[in-house]
């Protein structure tokens, strides 16, 4: 089973070096031959546990709680600018 | 020069009561001992001697007031993947080195309610992930009965802290025996609670259907007492239960007569460390001594819930640290580690499309038949019985030996964990080469009450036995 | 025509809940200081958990009611996994395989069906504002709106023409302001469009094997600019033998046209799987019974039944179902005027249609008694009338000559003379009528 690394790690939005690469694809291949023994046991009639707890419909009522202020919400990042939070800027690209 | 910081919870809270001695002076004791022990153990990331000097004074001040709270005065220290208001959480990752959370994890809320005091953010494996505290980036945290060796993980720092009372008690996180092996590895109790039993809010999220907060303490009195504090349903986490908490601390009694245990022979694995085997069997031998009906029950093989553990956790991971972009908080993601790294891409690999049904899919319906041996298990025994670690604690640099080391570690409590169950770790006794051996008490959902009844007539029973007086040497 | 356009649209409504979809902000953002209304979750710090807002998942399936949807009895969230700086967990919640409504319909005045493949719930993103600061290129970003719920509707490719989708347009915005759960504002936001456009070979019945989406299309007005464009571009390019790129396009408002933004297909691979941080949701089927009930008279159904029960012309019911001040009022308004002044229901409709009376603030009682008056004030004599309109005529001789010769402005000059004599005692259309058969 040959891993894309380059292509996970631009779909995982990691930065990786070439000697990176190489290095994570060995050791991810490790980590897949590993795993392949569940394919020795039989789910053709079992449903996948998509949740530990059931619990069901949890909701709350829709009512208002404070915010955080701004300067909470600002102040563990590294560029902010009038209020706004600040990045390079991007192409206009939606 | 006292020895207040050896009390456990229980003590301490009898002791400040009596007006015995203060909070100040305990607290002042856990940190005496932290400044001289924790350059060689590096069980914490941050102390916070200021802000747990006047939590301290503020406790004593109620105390005289004859204001009484479960924890009121206690010193207490919590991983550092649980956010706290003002202070410095880390999750021991570089990546978050500056990150000061705007709030309190749904955790530290409740402790503050009750009275404790916050000493320090214990050192973990980064992101939690790994089974050794040794991919953390401040360092490993060293096991305080043998420097040279491992504390477990990823709750290692707060094990450490707890075994080598630089604390009266600790919080610790458990995705797959984050909890229960470090507890073990240092001879200290930890309890994984059920999960959806304690609230998840304000904890760095690794395994989001996994990750279980819970007490690390001395006793099991003291796990009992912290699961009181911290057990219930929280509007903050739509997944804890409604289910009202149990009483632990009232229902612990020491008494197990006619209790059903089982045994599962796939639990003592090949390759298991003897020592540890010995120590297991003779503990089971000493349960059925004290009334207990031992059954030997057969279950799924352990070593399939690795598989079903590495991929869905290694999911969630992938998704849950998509967050951090350095935009808001922290900085960019050249700096995660390696180990993060690879379980991020093999996340993404294992969601991807053409991937998704062949890994992750499937590793759901492992887990579904896991979750239902158990419940088979459970039709026939109240509680299980097994070794926690198939191994004494391992030399530091023993997990860079495998890329799969965590898991293989914990072989023995992922499938408890992944079934979402409760369990328990208590100390036993020493190997030969004087490192502690564990054994684990799993129960079924929302159990706690038995497994923890189950420790504590163990424990009480054991009260004497010599081990019992061994102290690290540091 | 050689070629037959396939067209289907995306529609995003902002839902004006009190709170967000996943935590308690207000999403009241419109206006307001930037990242004044956000909280751990919807600014996806470490550790913040998603708590669904039932209200939200409510009208959400209400509304897919409202579309004739399947309501399944299990759904789900999921998280659709992708990169972008106003996303702030990196994620969004959203649903993936098991929306809360489908299989709907909608009719179009045509008698013709538009298919409503899903309706669906998630969570709207933050605003990016793309600016310069000292010469440097930047992003910035608020989180305001962050979180704020999301219903998403996608119909079939069933349209064939702009007229189809403006019209589908008016009516999910009337029906969404109808049910009260959206503003529906294009200019605002809180209803955005993105139509999926492709064309084939006419005649043919698969669907093409490409598809263009459309984004920023801020307005009704440009609906029809982008799709007519769009489909000339696609057309060119199919002529040369080619086939158009499977893309995402932008409109530009400038020049009416759309510029390419990606390939569609780079974008997919969002890796969806079940959110583990929200328990599924398995309904009973009395609960949605119980929704349905509670389901106000939809717009079609209500203008049916307000012409037939008031023998109103359509439009008349049309133009009175689609303002929700008219709507309020209407029904009360004529039965009183009916009963306590024996104002014809039609009359009623004419009056407040034409803003002939003050409604604002008015309950019906007082509107009809303000219907009343009007109609007694414009109570002139026949023979007043006629007394009056012979002054004028001999008065305005000119005026008279000037409509004689053909010149039909004329005769509103003379209409407005009688109008002022009689001191708003007459209608308009009775003095032109009167003046007419004078004149004539």
């Amino acid at each position: 089973m040959k891993i894309n690394v380059r292509r996970v790690a631009k779909l995982a939005n990691l930065p990786l070096s070439s000697e990176e690469e190489k290095k994570f694809e060995k050791q991810l291949e490790e980590t897949l031959e590993y795993i392949e023994s569940l394919n020795e046991i039989d789910t053709s009639k079992t449903l996948p546990a998509d949740n530990v707890t059931s619990l069901q419909n949890i909701t709350r009522e829709d009512e208002v709680k404070p915010s955080l202020s701004q300067e909470e919400a600002l102040k563990n990042a590294k560029s902010v600018y009038k209020g706004f939070f600040r990045v390079k800027g991007i192409l206009r690209n939606e | 020069m006292n020895n207040l910081n050896n009390l456990t919870a229980k003590q301490a809270r009898e002791g400040l009561k009596e007006k015995k001695f203060s909070s100040l002076e305990l607290t002042k004791a856990c940190l005496e001992r932290i400044k001289k022990t924790d350059n060689k153990l590096n069980s914490f990331v941050t102390v916070g001697e200021e802000e747990a000097f006047e939590n301290a004074r503020r406790s004593d001040n109620l105390i005289s007031g004859k204001e009484d709270k479960p924890l009121l005065g206690i010193p207490i220290a919590v991983k550092d993947n649980f956010s706290t208001k003002g202070i410095r959480t880390t999750a021991s990752s570089k990546v978050l080195d500056n990150y000061i959370p705007p709030f309190d994890s749904t955790v530290v809320r409740k402790l503050k309610e009750a009275g404790a005091v916050i000493i320090g953010k214990t050192n973990m494996d980064a992101w939690a992930h790994g089974s050794s505290t040794e991919t953390s980036d401040y360092g490993t945290t060293k096991n305080p009965w043998n420097t040279q060796r491992l504390p477990g993980g990823s709750s290692g720092g707060s094990a450490a802290a707890v075994a080598a009372d630089q604390c009266v008690v600790a919080i610790g996180s458990e995705t797959a025996g984050s909890i229960r092996q470090p507890a073990s590895w240092c001879g200290v109790v930890g309890l994984k609670p059920t999960y959806g039993r304690v609230s998840r809010y304000g904890v760095v999220a690794m395994g989001s259907s996994l990750d279980s907060p819970g007490p690390i303490t001395k006793t099991v009195e003291d796990s009992s007492l912290i699961l009181k504090v911290l057990a219930g349903k929280d509007d903050l986490d739509a997944t804890t239960s409604p289910l009202p908490a149990g009483d632990y601390t009232e229902s612990l009694m020491a008494n197990i007569k006619n209790l059903k245990i089982g045994v599962s022979s796939e639990y003592f694995i090949e390759g298991i460390d003897k020592e540890v085997e010995s120590a297991i069997k003779k503990a089971i031998k000493k349960l059925e001594g004290l009334g207990a009906r031992i059954e030997n029950i057969k279950l799924f093989d352990p070593n399939y819930a690795i598989d079903v553990y590495t991929i869905i956790q290694r999911s969630e991971v992938s998704s849950n640290l998509a967050r951090y972009d350095a935009i808001r908080y922290g900085f960019g993601r050249d700096r995660f580690g390696d180990e993060a790294k690879r379980r991020i891409m093999l996340g993404t690999y294992a969601l991807s499309s053409g991937y998704y049904d062949q890994y992750y899919k499937k590793a759901q319906k492992v887990r579904t038949i896991i979750i239902d041996d158990f419940k088979k298990a459970f039709d026939k025994v109240d509680v299980i019985v097994a070794p926690t670690s198939p191994s004494l604690a391992l030399p530091i640099g023993a997990s860079k030996e495998s890329t799969m080391f965590g898991e293989l570690s914990d072989v023995l409590v992922e499938p408890s964990s992944i079934a979402g169950l409760s369990g328990i770790n208590i100390p036993v006794g020493f190997s030969r080469s004087n490192l502690p051996i564990g054994m684990q008490i799993i129960g079924p959902q929302f159990a706690e009450e038995i497994v923890l009844q189950t420790a504590f007539t163990y424990e009480q029973e054991t009260l004497s036995e010599a081990w019992r007086n061994l102290k690290p040497k540091l | 025509m050689k070629y037959e356009s396939v067209i289907g649209l995306e529609v995003h409504v902002e839902l004006k809940t009190k709170s967000k979809m996943f935590c308690g902000c207000s999403v009241d953002y419109f206006g307001k200081e930037p990242n004044t209304l956000t909280c751990p979750v919807c600014l996806g710090l470490p550790g913040a958990l998603p708590y669904p807002n039932k209200k939200a998942i409510e009208w959400c399936i209400k509304l897919g009611l409202s579309l004739n949807c399947e309501i399944p009895l299990s759904s789900k969230f999921d998280r659709k996994n992708y990169f972008y700086p106003d996303l702030p967990k990196g994620y969004q919640i959203s649903q993936y395989d098991e929306p809360f409504c489908r299989n709907g319909s909608v009719k179009l005045s045509s008698g013709k069906k538009i298919g409503i493949r899903r309706v669906h719930m998630e969570e709207d993103t933050g605003k990016l504002t793309h600016t310069t600061i000292d010469g440097e290129k930047a992003t910035l970003i608020d989180f305001n709106r962050s979180g704020v719920p999301l219903v998403e509707i996608v119909t079939e490719p069933d349209f064939r023409t702009s007229e189809e989708v403006i019209e589908y347009l008016k009516k999910l915005q009337q029906l969404v302001r109808h049910l009260s759960i959206s503003n529906a504002d294009m200019e605002k936001g809180d209803m955005r469009l993105e139509p999926n456009i492709s064309l084939r070979k006419a005649g043919l019945k698969v669907l093409p094997k490409y598809k263009v989406e459309v984004k920023n299309i801020n307005s009704f007005k440009f609906v029809e600019k982008a799709i007519d464009y769009e489909l000339k571009r696609q057309e060119e390019i199919l002529e040369k033998g080619e086939t158009p790129a499977q893309e995402t396009r932008g409109f530009v408002e400038e020049s009416s046209s759309t510029v390419s933004q990606r390939t569609k297909e780079e974008a997919s691979d969002y890796r969806y799987f079940p959110e583990p941080d929200i328990p599924p949701f398995v309904w009973k089927k009395e609960y949605i019974d119980k929704l349905k009930v509670e389901l106000p008279e939809l717009p079609d159904e209500k203008t049916v039944r307000l012409s037939e029960t008031y023998s109103l012309p359509f439009v008349s019911a049309a133009t009175i179902v689609r303002d929700p001040n008219l709507d309020k009022i209407f029904e009360e308004t004529a039965r009183i005027g009916q009963g306590s002044f024996g104002i014809a229901p039609i009359d009623t409709a004419n009056a407040i249609i034409n803003r002939r009376v003050n409604i604002e603030n008015k309950n019906p009682n007082e509107i009809a008694e303000q219907i009343s008056s009007a109609r007694v004030k414009s109570q002139i004599s026949d023979k007043e009338l006629t007394r009056i309109i012979e002054k004028v005529l001999a008065t305005n001789k000119k005026a008279l000559e000037d409509f004689q010769k053909g010149k039909e402005e004329a005769i509103m000059f003379l209409i407005g003379q009688v109008l002022k004599e009689t001191k708003g005692k007459a209608t308009a259309d009775k003095v032109k009528a009167s003046l007419l058969a004078k004149i004539k």
